[in-house]
């Protein structure tokens, strides 16, 4: 038998830009266990609520992770308005599907470029991230952002987007979609890129769903779960079929996202065309009472915000569950028996965000 | 004075929500072009000449900023990029937040948004050469300095 050894993974590592520490143990070049540790991004914000009033926690909320950050923000508004009984009106739900899509497309391809970068093809680290840039413009223009856009409040959205600009970004995203689509095919068609995907970190549907994994992890292994289909903000107008592939490996995740790229951007295109004219916010008075649970999809999976409030300006509890903290199980499980050259690449597909784990 | 063309940096996020992250990392890729000063962002702290760090530090990753720290050789400079590197920012009153990262390390430049945007990154990187430059020049005398005094004292060594 081989001798045991134990490799020290992070803090501190090149392939993610977040620290996430595992102590993988090995034989020879085979992991057999995966020891994860996390704390390193631990704040404690959910112990926030009761500082700050319900109302500005939306910014502490859009804060919990910087690159969903616009659908941590509308999360946890729901689910206010859901306790208060708000009506909010139908433009700022469409506005609020449009940022999400707007975010997805921009989580999805910086996820793309650090694959990318994991198995080692810089250039297309490169292009990956030039073809996010344009997605950042649209939102930087229309919000005043580029990552934290702040532009979503309880009982609305802050700033309209007016028909001539919304016509406009349809056809940007068109004419991104054929330029993304030359860096997305080498993706899919690449000798190289199939050679360190392929196989790699299987898991397949049953195990995943008795793991608990959510978003493309769950899509990449034949299951169809997208919270989008319960209909939240303007997504029971819309059409679109969740994007599911068979083999559950390490390819058909990342084959799953670059899909959902595409989906997003037809989902804005049918958006921008019913979209009804109308108020953008209603105001909003009193204080919250009641409890409510609060599902968005967001491009790492479903997310959950447990929200209880007692009629008081500060919130009595305040919980979330992200779809990072649900995949890691599911990471765990597709380390063993894998080798030690695909360690990032495996870590890397289930889109780790470590600051929404530990918050 | 070589230093100042081609500066490699490291990169760690203390307790950082991503934000400052992905702009650091941004600001590296072609729009922004850090690479264009001769930057390069390293995976490990005893190549680098800068340390940029995201976010406020907490008990387990002040361990981390302090060890990375003093992995680094000298002359180093530490940029702190975004407003909770800087003091905390919105987290700064959460139970598991101790503060800035000046209460960790010496910071050299601070570079205040949140998130911070990526030009205002590379400023505080631009400004970062200066002080690395100054800092190679007074480690290079203190160096010579005391390559002097050792001299010395080995012809003491040599007289007794």
């Amino acid at each position: 038998m081989a001798q045991r050894n134990i490799i020290p993974f992070g803090p501190q590592h090149p392939v993610l830009p977040e620290p996430i520490h595992l102590d993988l143990v090995t034989e020879d070049e085979t992991v057999v266990e995966a020891i994860p540790s996390i704390g390193f991004v631990h704040r404690g914000l959910e112990k926030l609520v009761e500082k700050k009033d319900y109302q500005e926690f939306v910014y502490v909320a859009e804060r919990i992770c910087g690159i969903c950050s616009f659908m941590h923000g509308m999360t946890y508004c729901q689910a206010v308005e859901e306790i208060m009984g708000l009506d909010v009106p139908p433009r700022a739900l469409y506005l609020r599907t449009v940022w999400a899509e707007l975010s997805r497309i921009h989580s999805h391809l910086m996820w793309l470029g650090l694959a990318a970068d994991a198995f080692g093809f810089e250039s297309l680290f490169m292009n990956c991230w030039r073809h996010r840039e344009g997605v950042l413009d649209i939102i930087e223009a229309t919000t005043g952002g580029r990552v934290i856009f702040g532009s979503c409040k309880i009982g609305g959205v802050r700033r309209d987007i007016d028909d001539g600009t919304m016509k406009g970004i349809v056809k940007k995203l068109e004419t991104m979609a054929s330029e993304i689509r030359r860096s997305t095919d080498v993706f899919l068609n690449d000798y190289s890129v199939q050679h360190r995907l392929k196989g790699v970190g299987v898991i397949d549907g049953e195990e995943a769903h008795r793991l608990g994994t959510v978003g493309p992890v769950l899509r990449a292994s034949g299951i169809a779960m997208d919270a989008r289909k319960i209909g939240y903000a303007a997504y029971r107008d819309l059409k679109f079929e969740p994007v599911i592939e068979k083999d559950g490996d390490c390819y058909s995740r990342c084959r799953v996202r670059v899909r959902e790229v595409f989906q997003s951007i037809e989902l804005i295109a049918q958006a921008a065309q019913k979209i009804p004219p109308g108020e953008t916010e209603i105001r909003v008075t009193g204080a919250p009472e009641g409890e409510y649970f609060s599902r968005v999809e967001q491009p790492r999976g479903e997310v959950i915000y447990y929200v209880k409030a007692d009629g008081t300006k500060n919130l009595k509890r305040f919980r979330v569950r992200t779809p990072t903290f649900a995949n890691l199980p599911a990471m765990v499980k597709m380390l063993k028996g894998a080798g030690l050259a695909d360690v990032p690449n495996i870590i890397l597909t289930i889109d780790p965000c470590i600051s929404c784990v530990e918050r | 004075m070589f230093l100042r063309k081609s500066p490699w940096i490291i990169h760690y996020d203390a307790t950082s929500c991503n934000g400052c992250d992905i702009e650091v990392v941004a600001s590296l890729t072609p729009l922004y072009d850090l690479e264009r000063f001769g930057i390069i962002n390293m995976g490990n702290p005893k190549h680098a000449d800068i340390f940029v760090v995201t976010g406020s530090v907490n008990p387990s990753s002040s361990a981390v900023v302090r060890n990375i720290y003093d992995q680094m050789p000298n002359p180093k400079v530490v940029v702190a990029v975004g407003i909770c590197a800087t003091s905390g920012g919105i987290f700064r009153e959460c139970y598991n937040v101790l503060g800035g990262i000046d209460k960790v390390i010496p910071v050299d430049v601070y570079v205040p948004g949140c998130a911070a945007r990526p030009e205002s990154i590379i400023d505080g990187i631009v400004k970062a050469l200066d002080i690395l430059e100054q800092r190679s020049r007074e480690f290079k005398k203190l160096r010579v300095e005391s390559q002097r005094q050792e001299k010395k004292l080995r012809r003491y060594r040599l007289n007794d």
